[in-house]
């Protein structure tokens, strides 16, 4: 479209019909975020823009602009081929509220993240499953808390990008293995989860050498 | 005139969208922790200011923090509501279609009922009469369990009760829905449900236990504050917490 047809699209809906729109887009995504699904550009077209797609971008910009002025997140495009989304809480200093360590299943896919940078980006199942075993949480048993662990960890932490979860090649039988997902590597400072093992430890985190020059690089990056 | 919104605020406002609702000694420990975290200058006594800061950025996206007081304890609580869905359909995107009906009927026993809550098994019995999908004994027994640890309702000895939260989010919705049935306490004028209710025919006020009990203190012969009967029911004690009003943020 040119930007004299955008802007005659522009001219059919009022003020007040675009203010309810991003409304409504707003209110969209934080559904979505609160379950963490990643949403779709293509499901905001579909289910909430409907016949103000001719005006998309606008809408967008300020959608956007709403997250980080009134929510303090950021609405982050994790795929540009797919055009799908998350929200990234843009608050510094804290623990990121998603994350917060009152948060039972919070604890256990801190634990769970805390394994897999430790032994270096991934960690076999079975060794996840070992360690979280030692404290107390059973794949194979109904948990007071979280109900079926197995299906938390492999299904729910994994749609909602915390956690990758694959095949390894050439295992008979087959075994899988844990890596961190997207939105954990967006989300979570990587030094304040070393300072977290090393205080279970009542260690130095410099005193994991690997892990702490890691730390530090993905710390500048961001 | 609208003041700027600052970090405090948003930080605020995210640890009221993932909680729910919170009550009011964790909000002033959220308020507290929320300024200290980003230099904010922080008042005590300005909990309400502070939110309204963060209403007047809500309102356009049609949600709003709401403070309102439960039946059950007396205490007051905050809560993040969603103007745009005043009703049950605002549950729609955690629940399939025959858990909402439940969810109505549910609030219709409430409602109806003297004494503000619905026993387990005649909410059991309005399950096999669901219109959208009948649901077996154990499935309304997982759904209920759902609906209380999403707090939306209490359960007590089998009996549940409207939460505050579900009161405060959905009491435009119930004055629309139940108009006459609907009944406002005498002392607080929130929607009352659990209470103790006037005996005089014509007059029937009700007062919320809590209110009850922080009215009658100290007096010795209790009458109706609207028609001066003798008040012949039994007078709540004031809870501890009610008094004391100290809940750590820990508990959340
Ligand atoms: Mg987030
Ligand atoms: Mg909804
Ligand atoms: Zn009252
Ligand atoms: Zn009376």
């Amino acid at each position: 479209m040119t930007s004299s047809q955008v802007q005659r699209a522009r001219e059919n809906f009022s003020s007040v019909q675009i203010d309810r729109k991003v409304a409504e887009v707003v209110q969209f995504i934080l559904v979505k975020d609160q379950k963490k699904i990643p949403v779709r550009r293509a499901d905001i077209v579909k289910h909430v823009m409907k016949e103000y797609k001719v005006i998309y971008s606008e809408v967008m910009n300020r959608v956007r602009r709403t997250f980080e002025q009134v929510f303090g997140l950021k609405l982050e495009e994790i795929d540009t081929k797919n055009h799908i989304y998350i929200l990234i809480n843009k608050l510094e200093a804290g623990e990121t509220v998603s994350m917060c360590p009152g948060n039972p299943k919070s604890g256990l896919l801190f634990v769970i993240l805390s394994i897999i940078f430790m032994k270096g980006g991934v960690a076999k199942e079975n060794l996840v499953w070992n360690t979280l075993k030692k404290l107390r949480v059973d794949s194979g048993e109904k948990h007071d808390e979280f109900s079926d662990v197995k299906k938390l960890v492999t299904d729910e932490f994994v749609r909602q990008k915390y956690l990758e979860y694959v095949k390894i090649p050439h295992t008979e039988p087959v075994e899988f293995e844990f890596r961190w997902g997207l939105r954990a590597d967006i989300e979570l400072s990587k030094l304040k989860l070393l300072e977290f093992v090393a205080e279970l430890h009542d260690q130095d985190p410099q005193s994991w050498t690997q892990q702490f020059r890691e730390a530090s690089a993905s710390e500048s990056r961001t | 005139m609208s003041r700027p919104m600052g970090d405090s605020h948003r930080r605020f406002l995210q640890s009221m969208m993932s909680n729910g609702i919170i009550g009011a000694s964790q909000a002033k420990a959220l308020h507290k922790h929320c300024c200290e975290t980003h230099g904010a200058h922080y008042a005590h006594d300005r909990l309400d200011e502070f939110i309204d800061v963060i209403n007047t950025q809500l309102q356009p996206m049609f949600m709003n923090i709401r403070k309102g007081m439960s039946e059950e304890d007396g205490l007051q609580y905050y809560a993040l509501v969603n103007m745009a869905e005043t009703d049950v359909t605002r549950m729609a995107s955690d629940y399939a279609d025959n858990e909402l009906e439940l969810f109505r009927k549910t609030m219709d026993l409430i409602v109806d009922s003297e004494s503000g809550s619905a026993s387990s098994t005649d909410i059991l019995n309005c399950a096999d009469s669901l219109q959208t999908k009948k649901l077996k004994k154990k499935e309304t027994e997982h759904v209920l369990n759902k609906f209380v640890q999403d707090k939306w309702l209490n359960e007590k000895h089998g009996e549940y009760t409207l939460s505050v939260r579900c009161i405060i989010e959905m009491e435009q919705y119930m004055r629309v829905i139940y108009q006459d049935l609907i009944k406002v306490c005498h002392v607080c004028h929130n929607i009352a449900l659990q209470c103790q209710i006037c005996e005089n025919p014509r007059c029937g006020i009700k007062m919320h236990l809590p209110c009850v009990a922080r009215y009658f203190k100290g007096r010795s012969e209790p009458h109706c504050p609207a028609c001066n009967d003798f008040w012949p029911h039994e007078i709540p004690e004031i809870l501890r917490s009610q008094s004391q009003g100290s809940q750590s943020l820990s508990s959340s």
